[in-house]
């Protein structure tokens, strides 16, 4: 990174540590973190929506598709997650590439299943493995996010159902009272009054997903946990910097970031809470409405 | 009409990268200096990177690195998600009723064991070892107690920290480890466990393994297979 370092054996100290936390493998370390952030960015609303429709399905008066909505969330909350993720990430990709094997191998002759093996033609490969690293990083980062996003679905599928049974009923009655249909009612008075009722559950549910992210590595993602292990890890001459086992403070680091990001999502969480608090018919909604 | 055209233009896209030149997929574990590690600049290196790239280059094939846990190296090699496993892998029945080998690209090594001093009972101790290795099958049947860990870098701070008498593993993967340890650790014994170390294929892939065998024997015969493991295991290492 700067141009002291190009021979490490000769720096010491300071300049030793700014090389060092400069080294490629740190700025991948770097990376992870934005790797985290943005898979609970984007894996926060998906599992949202799979928790929405989860309930909404729960609720639905067409008995199948009852029994698909709360299948999902018995399902799914039942199987440990690292199981789900074992099973369910290899089990995906192998039927993405089935599929594909059928659409654009039709003449291949060969069974896809050789013994242990699991062979589709080349062009069924998902993604191609000639195809350049990001894509297959992309691709390994999707999957993570719909896995994710299953897994919490369920459990905010829960909380949410949950939520909606908790809207006092006179607000449902009311509402039909005026005429409203039955979806009128649910959009313009269920929806809009649960999520005070939602709140809690679901920011448990955040602070779960940002402990969960280090099963990334699982699903074959670098992210900070196997950094953190990787860079900490006693190294020998054979590398260009050596050192004992650092593996305490890289942890530490983790620890701090963790810590750091809970602790400014509780602040964001317990904003929300007072403004969804607000007019409700709630306890913490009444006090707060006497006193504004 | 117009996706039509555009998912067939998306498919003659896909096929054309397919025939345009075979990609290997070469899938290692990235932490078993010297055999392959993940350098500072965060790409594969080691005896088995060089090794891979000369044997691509023999055969023709054009070569990507990735790297993935000890733990599941098998179950992602046979479903696909690489192609050969470069990962100082020692030949074994149990590993062939699964996997397909190559030739061996290193002869059979000693393991040896390491601890913080000479007088360790490793007969009757608690060793560490990596999961899924020779070493932890052996310490497991020669009657000791085993603990095993998911790399091999755990396995010598389980040593230095107490939670083991002694660690098990390839000499060649110990022997920096204790010669830069300032006489804090020792190697107590050796043991002639394993066979050579060889690449791991698909069984389905036969086509592969021969290329690849092919250039391996040409490696050994030009003397350049000898040069590299010289290179990396030092100058009296086993070497074909």
């Amino acid at each position: 990174m700067f141009s002291f370092c190009t021979d490490p054996q000769s720096l010491e100290g300071a300049a030793w540590l700014a090389c060092y936390l400069t080294t490629g493998k740190h700025l991948d370390f770097y990376g992870a973190f934005g790797t985290v952030l943005l898979l609970l960015a984007v894996t926060a609303p998906v599992a949202l929506l799979f928790g929405f429709l989860a309930a909404m399905a729960a609720r639905a008066r067409l008995a199948p598709l009852r029994w698909l909505g709360k299948g999902y969330m018995a399902v799914v909350r039942g199987v440990p997650d690292i199981a789900f993720f074992l099973f369910f990430v290899i089990a995906l990709d192998q039927a993405i590439e089935w599929i594909r094997h059928k659409i654009l191998c039709p003449d291949w002759s060969e069974p896809v299943y050789q013994g242990n093996d699991f062979v589709v033609c080349p062009a069924a490969k998902m993604p191609l493995s000639s195809a350049p690293q990001w894509v297959h990083d992309t691709y390994s980062f999707t999957l993570a996010v719909f896995t994710f996003a299953i897994v919490f679905g369920a459990f905010a599928g829960n909380v949410l159902f949950g939520a909606m049974r908790a809207v006092p009923r006179a607000q449902t009655e009311t509402a039909e009272a005026y005429g409203m249909s039955r979806r009128q009612a649910f959009w313009r008075i269920l929806v809009p009054q649960m999520w005070i009722y939602a709140l809690p559950g679901l920011s448990n549910l955040w602070m779960i997903l940002i402990k969960a992210t280090p099963l990334l590595f699982l699903l074959g993602i670098r992210d900070i946990v196997y950094y953190a292990k990787e860079l900490g890890g006693m190294k020998t001459q054979a590398y260009a910097y050596p050192h004992p086992d650092w593996r305490l403070w890289y942890f530490l680091a983790l620890l701090v970031f963790y810590l750091a990001f809970t602790k400014v999502s509780q602040i964001a969480l317990d904003r929300l809470m007072r403004r969804l608090n607000r007019g409700q018919a709630t306890l913490g909604g009444q006090s707060g409405g006497a006193m504004s | 009409m117009k996706k039509i055209l555009l998912a067939t233009a998306a498919l003659a896209f896909s096929a054309s990268f397919a025939i345009g030149g075979e990609t290997i997929r070469m899938g290692t574990e990235g932490a078993y200096p010297p055999y392959n590690f993940i350098n500072d600049a965060g790409e594969v290196d080691g005896f088995e990177r060089e090794l891979g790239d000369e044997l691509c280059k023999r055969a023709n094939l054009t070569c990507t690195w990735v790297t993935n846990d000890w733990d599941s190296i098998i179950p992602n090699l046979v479903s696909g998600n690489y192609d050969t496993i470069i990962a100082g892998m020692s030949i074994t029945p149990e590993r062939d009723e699964v996997i397909d080998f190559t030739l061996p690209y290193l002869p059979p090594d000693p393991s040896a064991y390491v601890a913080l001093s000479k007088d360790v009972d490793v007969k009757n101790g608690v060793i560490a070892a990596q999961t899924g290795t020779i070493q932890a099958n052996y310490i497991a049947q020669s009657g000791a107690t085993v603990v095993e860990f998911a790399t091999p870098d755990e396995t010598i701070a389980a040593v230095r920290n107490g939670e083991a008498d002694a660690v098990l593993a390839d000499k060649a993967y110990l022997a920096p480890i204790v010669a830069e340890s300032n006489g804090e650790l020792v190697i107590v014994a050796e043991v002639p466990i394993g066979g050579g170390v060889g690449m791991g294929l698909r069984e389905s892939d036969t086509e592969l393994k021969e290329k690849f065998n092919a250039a391996i024997s040409s490696m050994k015969e030009d003397g350049s297979l000898t040069k590299l493991t010289k290179k990396w295991f030092g100058e009296d290492a086993n070497s074909f």
